[in-house]
């Protein structure tokens, strides 16, 4: 054989490997949603939003856990986001060149992919040990912490895409710079902060480990942050685990809801994205 | 100047002064997020670390009735799913990289590309919920008993295979986790694929090579650094993994050589017994394993970070 004919199919393997690799990777994608799907979609109904989670070998709802989670979700962004926002702002503005920035970019980074279920502990040590129970407020600390790196990075590289000669006309007009920071380059770089935003409540939706430890679980209704509180992602892991078929059906519904609402949102924000590269 | 005029302008230093304080302060945070968790998982595990000292790196036995933590087993469990979900996932991330710049497509890229990124916003609790009611039963019938059957013969690596096929253990753990980490592999592979000079591909193009060629020999040289980069950054996500790997695991506290018994890992044993600890020893314990994973996913992932920034500087961004 021709070194050439040789090299030809070499280079037919190599392509066929590729190819064979992404439809592996896309597998797991279709066969995950498939099975979230088929499963939930039977276990789906009103009462879910309707009722209580219910003790074992009776029927029930999620309505306890999903209302847990949205408090604890909108509590988390309600901390978590300004702080990351500002912390962004300085990194890519007041504080641009300084060391501190680049030590915080970089750690930044680095808590970004960090292991939540050590946040679940930091945040038991710090809060719900010394209260000396668990508590919705608790956790929804722990998923402020998981979104502040995700806001953080977001807004620097906003602000950062902001044209300098944006800066440089404000300054000429005279204009002090936090006044250039809240009314210009905010307003300039306001879709991409509010995507950094979103993905990070898609992020905080589904995290389970440092819930685990803070907010835990309850089975009733309940509005108190003070106390612990039922969230969709532990009830999915305790169903789950748990021998009873009931449970196993509202662990399904709720990982349907879980997962749509996070792929939804992914899509929202890289249409938004899409949109804004146009 | 007029004394108004100077009035309002050290009006709008002192408030540009306070709004650089702010962010600076918010920053520090970031920082102080980062020192917390470190101090607090130190000072929280002390307890088990005076007790055992390195024994508790090394030792074997985890036994609540006796008070006794050794945390050999967890360990062992997180290295061994790691590795396994490296294996499968670097091969797979740089192929699915070359198919994304090379081969498909381009109208198919975004597309193709994106169905992959999304892999990564599944939540873990959702594989973990498919791993144990899905793969974990797919494992056991029909892979499991294959490679009893296959590579339980080997000498050596045999004993890796040879184990009851329950679906459940180390070696679903580790290819759920390889699942996991490929979309972060191969979301930078394609980037810096996508960054390396037309230049130099254009170059080899001209010599005559063929494609996987120029893969070979001009753009993996090219972007080794950051490849390794991103190996390390799927790394961290692998030590770390805590639902997916609970589920799949079988939370087991006996050393074996098999990869097809149930184990442990630091994570998974955290998220499992925590709640249950019922000793200031063993909740000690517990997180003193949360320490040890955070410092070596801290370095890992520093590691990590430091290989991407060269290929960055390579290309004269700054950030």
């Amino acid at each position: 054989m021709s070194p050439f004919v040789t090299r030809r199919i070499v280079n037919g393997i190599a392509f066929a490997f590729a190819t064979a690799a992404t439809a592996f990777g896309l597998i797991w994608l279709v066969w995950i949603l498939w099975t979230t799907v088929s499963f939930g979609m039977s276990a789906l109904n009103l009462s879910l939003l309707t009722q209580m989670t219910p003790p074992p070998g009776t029927s029930g709802g999620l309505a306890n856990a999903l209302y847990g989670s949205a408090v604890m979700v909108l509590l988390a962004v309600v901390i978590g986001a300004p702080v990351g926002v500002a912390a962004g702002t300085y990194l890519a503005e007041h504080g641009r060149y300084s060391r501190l920035a680049s030590v915080v970019s970089f750690l930044n980074d680095v808590l970004l992919s960090a292991p939540s279920i050590v946040i679940g502990l930091f945040v038991y040590e710090l809060v719900v040990r010394p209260a000396g129970h668990f508590s919705g407020f608790a956790g929804a600390l722990a998923l402020a912490m998981i979104l502040l790196p995700i806001v953080v990075r977001t807004t620097d590289e906003a602000l950062r895409l902001v044209p300098d000669q944006m800066r440089e006309a404000a300054f000429a007009l005279g204009i002090p710079r936090w006044k250039i920071t809240l009314q210009i380059l905010y307003k300039a770089a306001l879709t991409a902060i509010v995507t950094g935003v979103l993905l990070g409540i898609a992020r905080i939706s589904g995290e389970t480990a440092p819930l685990l430890f803070t907010a835990l679980n309850n089975q009733f209704w309940s509005a108190d942050v003070s106390q612990p509180l039922a969230n969709v992602p532990v009830v999915i892991f305790q169903y789950a685990m748990s021998p009873y078929d009931e449970w196993h059906a509202l662990a399904w519904a709720g990982a349907l809801i879980l997962t749509a609402f996070v792929l939804g949102l992914n899509l929202v924000v890289r249409l938004i994205v899409r949109r804004g590269r146009k | 100047m007029t004394s108004d005029e100077a009035v309002q302008l050290s009006r709008a230093a002192r408030a540009d002064r306070a709004f650089g304080l702010v962010t600076a302060g918010a920053a520090w945070l970031v920082l102080a997020l980062l020192a917390g968790a470190m101090l607090s998982t130190a000072w929280g595990g002390r307890q088990a670390f005076e007790k055992f000292g390195f024994g508790f790196i090394t030792g074997r036995d985890w036994d609540a009735g006796r008070n006794a933590f050794g945390a050999l087993v967890p360990i062992y469990g997180t290295l061994v799913t790691s590795a396994i979900a490296l294996i499968i996932a670097v091969p797979v991330s740089i192929g699915i990289a070359l198919f994304l710049t090379d081969i498909a497509p381009r109208w198919a890229r975004g597309l193709i590309g994106m169905a992959v990124e999304l892999l990564a916003a599944i939540p873990s609790i959702i594989y973990g919920m498919w791993g144990l009611f899905v793969f974990a039963p797919f494992m056991g019938t029909h892979v499991e008993p294959w490679l009893t059957e296959h590579l339980g013969g080997l000498p050596g690596l045999g004993a890796l295979f040879n184990g009851p096929p329950i679906g459940i253990g180390l070696l679903t753990a580790g290819v759920v986790l390889g699942i996991m980490i490929i979309p972060f592999i191969s979301a930078v592979a394609r980037d810096v694929f996508n960054a390396v000079p037309a230049a130099l591909k254009e170059s080899a193009v001209a010599l005559g090579s063929t494609r996987w060629e120029i893969l070979s020999r001009v753009t993996l040289p090219y972007t080794r650094t950051a490849i390794i980069g991103a190996i390390f950054l799927g790394l961290g996500r692998a030590l770390g993994e805590t639902m997916a790997v609970t589920f799949v695991l079988g939370n087991s506290h006996d050393l074996s050589a098999s990869l097809l018994m149930p184990s442990n890992s630091i994570a998974a044993a955290i998220a499992n017994e925590f709640t249950e600890a019922d000793t200031d020893l063993y909740r000690s314990s517990l997180i003193a394993l949360a320490f040890l994973l955070f410092i070596v996913t801290l370095i890992v992932l520093s590691a990590a970070k430091l290989l991407l920034l060269r290929i960055n500087r390579i290309h004269g961004r700054t950030n």
